[in-house]
């Protein structure tokens, strides 16, 4: 049962892959401009164009000519980078991790806010404290985090300097760094001055990410929670003499968890798209930034090769979650 | 039942403090050349980065100040309002037709052309929508139309994936059973059946969506991927603040201060309207 919905995904997820890279190749193919003219300096021969030409498959039908970029796409040959000259695949890997740990923190600290701001509003329900959190989470919901990392520039950066705005790690940090993921390693390392400088780098960028999402988390499970606590056996705990609050985390918990993990993993999708911006707005070197600049300098085949992992990732992550959901919900791990 | 329909009428001050800013934001971006106090285009090296009215060393008609060229403020962000809106209005309709079509064709017709269209939208779904936005954008070639066409073509999917969902449930009713037996062919039920059923839901995402299209279009300017010409846009005049962030704060609040309230008031519009507008509310 199991099995076959994994089977199942896991071939709806290629199908979309596939139409993926038929969008992203029909979207660069129809750019205007001449791939090969932006290549060679002024002055190259019609020789030297035709060769080129045929060196990239750009005298094939253009039905050749993707099932040869598949194919290429396939093999991890994502092709080199027009504005850095440097493999693309190799290029993507070095910015990605950078990308992935600022995400991860966001989503640590979403599920923290959100889930916190949930117990406290299901603990007092029927106050004014749970009407402040609707508000709050409300209001929170609807400003996206490209403005919120200008709220907080404005407040961390300008009024109350505290933490940098700019960068990921102080340029003038020596890093024994092997691989590039710098927070995990430098826990590893147990070097706590690179993870400190690390982390306040990294804490804007991802409260901004965080916030819209922990708003969301907010609001479900305060809902699932207040379903929950009104069931019997809910009831008898808190007979037996449990106060309210362990009461919640206790026993509500659990089962109110379950509807909200769903939406935290398509939601984590979108956090992962905001990185785009937010990573822009914080100079922080990850693979969105360079994502912006690929576009501004009209290189093709790194913007491709980025948005591909973008979406491998993304549906990476819808394949988890549902995955999870399978085996975390009893009635489809029995069914 | 009608005391407390008189008392939702009259209490929703969301509703009115949202469209209120909105008409104000609005009619300043239309009639920007007789509202402006200068002209947004103007530098003047003499007056750069002169702060608010309130702050020392301000100049009178400078009310919100000036950036680092000297270009005054306020008009600035009157005359962007004219971009804002013309993407909100162009780009949000656009969307909602391309989206509620597929999604209504999808939700009440099923079959193959449902399993069609909500593969094109799980295709769409894995792609991070500002990315996609920018890449569009430096694909068409910036402008006007090209800002727009980018987030209809990215957004559309929010309107189908509502419509589809509102068109499957109502295509079960009753009422639906009654006018295929009173001998109505598909596309009239979808018509004049289905269709006002789900209009409240899609007026609703609309506005959202045109909340969702402002702050697009001033991610878009602040890349510098948007409009080509030197028209002044909220995006633009946040990239210049965000660059002399410490030397005139006030050329990032006051773009901030207006985008925030332009967002929050698109959203909670289109809630108002949801509310209203929802049969079982109403």
């Amino acid at each position: 049962m199991l099995l076959q919905r994994f089977l199942v995904r896991l071939l709806t997820m290629l199908v979309t892959l596939f139409g993926v890279a038929i969008v992203v190749f029909v979207v660069i193919r129809v750019a205007p401009g001449d791939p090969i003219a932006m290549m060679l300096p002024p002055g190259a021969s019609d020789d030297d164009i035709a060769r080129l030409r045929a060196l990239y498959g750009l005298d094939k039908s253009i039905v050749q000519q993707f099932f040869i970029w598949l194919a290429g796409v396939l093999h991890g040959d994502f092709g080199a980078s027009i504005s850095l000259r440097q493999d693309v695949l190799g290029l993507v890997f070095n910015r990605l991790p950078a990308t992935l740990e600022l995400a991860t923190v966001a989503l640590l600290m979403a599920i923290a806010i959100g889930a916190t701001a949930a117990i406290l509003g299901a603990r007092s329900r029927g106050t004014a404290v749970e009407a402040g959190i609707d508000i709050a989470s409300g209001a929170t919901l609807s400003i996206p985090d490209f403005l919120w990392g200008l709220v907080l520039i404005l407040l961390f950066g300008v009024l109350i300097p505290v933490f940098d705005i700019s960068g990921r790690v102080s340029p003038q940090l020596d890093l024994p760094f092997v691989t590039q993921f710098y927070l995990v390693e430098s826990i590893f390392r147990l070097r706590l001055d690179l993870t400190w400088d690390l982390l306040k780098h990294m804490l804007m960028p991802a409260v901004a990410l965080a916030l819209p999402l922990a708003a969301i988390i907010a609001q479900l499970l305060k809902q699932s929670l207040k379903e929950v606590l009104d069931l019997d056996y809910v009831v008898l705990a808190r007979v037996k003499g449990f106060s309210e609050t362990q009461v919640i985390l206790r026993e509500a918990l659990k089962n109110a968890a379950l509807p909200t993990l769903t939406l935290v993993g398509v939601q984590f999708t979108f956090l992962i798209g905001g990185t785009v911006i937010v990573e822009r707005l914080f100079s922080y070197e990850g693979l969105g930034n360079m994502a912006i600049d690929a576009v501004i300098n009209r290189d093709l085949p790194l913007i491709q090769g980025i948005v591909l992992v973008f979406a491998l990732l993304f549906v990476l992550i819808n394949l988890a979650v549902d995955m999870t959901y399978a085996l975390l919900n009893p009635r489809l791990r029995h069914g | 039942m009608d005391e407390a329909r008189i008392a939702r009428r009259s209490l929703s001050p969301r509703l009115w403090l949202a469209g209120g800013w909105l008409v104000l934001a609005l009619l300043a971006a239309v009639f920007a050349p007789l509202v402006a106090p200068q002209d947004p285009l103007a530098q003047d090296l003499m007056l750069e980065r002169l702060p608010p009215f309130w702050l020392d060393g301000a100049e009178p008609g400078y009310w919100l100040g000036t950036d680092s060229l000297g270009r005054d403020l306020l008009s600035r962000l009157i005359f962007g309002g004219r971009i804002a809106f013309i993407v909100a209005f162009a780009a949000a309709t656009s969307a909602c037709l391309l989206g509620s079509t597929l999604g209504l064709i999808a939700g009440y017709l099923g079959g193959w052309a449902d399993r069609m269209i909500s593969r094109i939208v799980d295709v769409w779904m894995a792609f991070p929508p500002v990315l996609f936005a920018i890449l569009l954008v430096a694909v068409l070639g910036t402008g006007l139309s090209s800002v727009i066409i980018a987030i209809a073509v990215i957004d559309w999917t929010r309107f189908c994936r509502v419509i589809r969902a509102e068109a499957m449930s109502q295509a079960r009713m009753d009422y639906v059973e009654s006018a295929r037996i009173a001998g109505y062919g598909r596309i009239g039920i979808m018509l004049r059946e289905v269709l006002p059923n789900v209009l409240p839901s899609v007026v609703a995402l609309l506005s959202l969506e045109m909340g969702i299209a402002v702050i697009v279009e001033a991610i878009l300017s602040f890349v510098n991927l948007s409009i080509a010409t030197d028209d002044p846009t909220w995006g633009g005049i946040i990239a210049e603040g965000r660059l002399s962030i410490h030397q005139a704060w006030w050329v990032l609040v006051f773009p901030l201060v207006t985008l925030i309230l332009t967002v929050l008031s698109f959203s909670q519009f289109g809630e108002g309207l949801k509310a209203r507008f929802d049969p079982v509310l109403r």
